[in-house]
């Protein structure tokens, strides 16, 4: 089945849990989110949400933050 | 000196917390954090990537500083009220540094979707920390919803500008009750200083020290410069005047 994880197509067995998504990046559960089709999904809940045909889920972790980049920058002339 | 910044039923001896986005390497951070004296310190939720190395977690944990997830990013009340609940899941905390975006360039805040964030939030229990634009009725507003701090911007995220509008932020300040904390704007210690002398009971502030050229010089600067600007608002400076007002008395001079 095809699901869409983290942005991208992603080819997975059937009955893939969520638990299974998260154990794939290798980096433990601390520190980790869940959405799936735009919800959250508890981590007391991983091991049984079995992943259908064109789900979306989002697997996320802190990344250092307080501020958006600034794709352009315009120097101030005044 | 004891006086602390109570915030959210918690208390904290730092008046300065750091943002953690723009530095060069994880190591960088944690320097600037360690000069910085920061107690608390926010960071974002992405996708995760295989190839991730040195988590900020990790460097939170082992100072001790609290860890405070921001909803950066969104642009809409929708997704900054699903990312902070992605966030109470992520990080078993139930502080939230809401940011909701009105626009790209600028990054100024939205204030109705703000609003509608921050009442949702407040209904599910979180302790909310409102970003937001320095309009005093905007701030007022957020507090009637609930939200435990009012971070007001002094010039966009980033950009290094200072405090622009020291007259809103006074009026912020004089009808509050509960903590102003300047969030963003800020270029060097002068700006840190500036908002706490204003009376904003602490200061958010992360690319002054992350892009500095020694970003744990400036984190010291900065943890200085929110002391002595928190001094001197206590201490009650002199008014401003047109002429000058000797400090010596013209009695008594000699007749030469």
């Amino acid at each position: 089945m095809r699901v869409r994880l983290n942005g991208s197509d992603t080819e997975l067995d059937d009955d893939t849990t969520l638990d299974a998504i998260v154990r794939r990046y290798g980096q433990g559960d601390r520190g980790i989110a869940v959405a799936l089709n735009g919800e959250v999904v508890g981590r007391s809940r991983w091991n049984d949400v079995k992943l259908t045909e064109g789900d979306r889920v989002e697997v996320l972790g802190a990344i250092g933050g307080g501020e958006q980049e600034m794709e352009q920058w315009t120097t101030l002339s005044y | 000196m004891d006086d602390p910044l109570v915030l959210g039923g918690e208390t904290f001896n730092s008046r300065l917390l750091l943002g953690t986005g723009g530095a060069s390497s994880i190591e960088a951070i944690e320097s600037a954090l360690v000069a910085s004296g920061a107690e608390m310190a926010t960071v974002a939720l992405r996708r995760i990537s295989p190839d991730a190395r040195g988590s900020v977690l990790d460097v939170l944990e082992r100072h001790g500083i609290r860890l405070l997830p921001n909803t950066a990013g969104c642009f809409t009340a929708r997704d900054a009220v699903l990312t902070a609940r992605l966030a109470r899941e992520a990080f078993e905390t139930d502080w939230i540094k809401l940011e909701v975006i009105g626009n790209d360039r600028t990054l100024i805040p939205d204030g109705p979707e703000l609003i509608d964030a921050a009442e949702q939030l407040v209904d599910e229990g979180f302790t909310v920390l409102a970003y937001t634009t320095d309009d005093p009725v905007l701030a007022a507003r957020l507090e009637s919803a609930g939200c435990s701090a009012v971070m007001p911007l002094g010039s966009p995220i980033g950009s290094g500008m200072g405090i622009l509008n020291p007259y809103n932020l006074a009026l912020i300040v004089e009808q509050a009750s509960v903590p102003i904390i300047l969030d963003a704007g800020i270029g060097t210690a002068s700006d840190a200083a500036l908002a706490m002398e204003l009376g904003c009971d602490g200061v958010l502030l992360a690319s002054s020290v992350t892009r500095a050229r020694e970003p744990a010089v400036m984190a010291d600067a900065m943890r200085r410069a929110v002391e002595a600007g928190r001094l001197a608002r206590g201490a009650g400076r002199i008014p401003k005047r047109l002429h000058a007002e000797p400090s010596t008395t013209f009695e008594g001079a000699p007749d030469l």
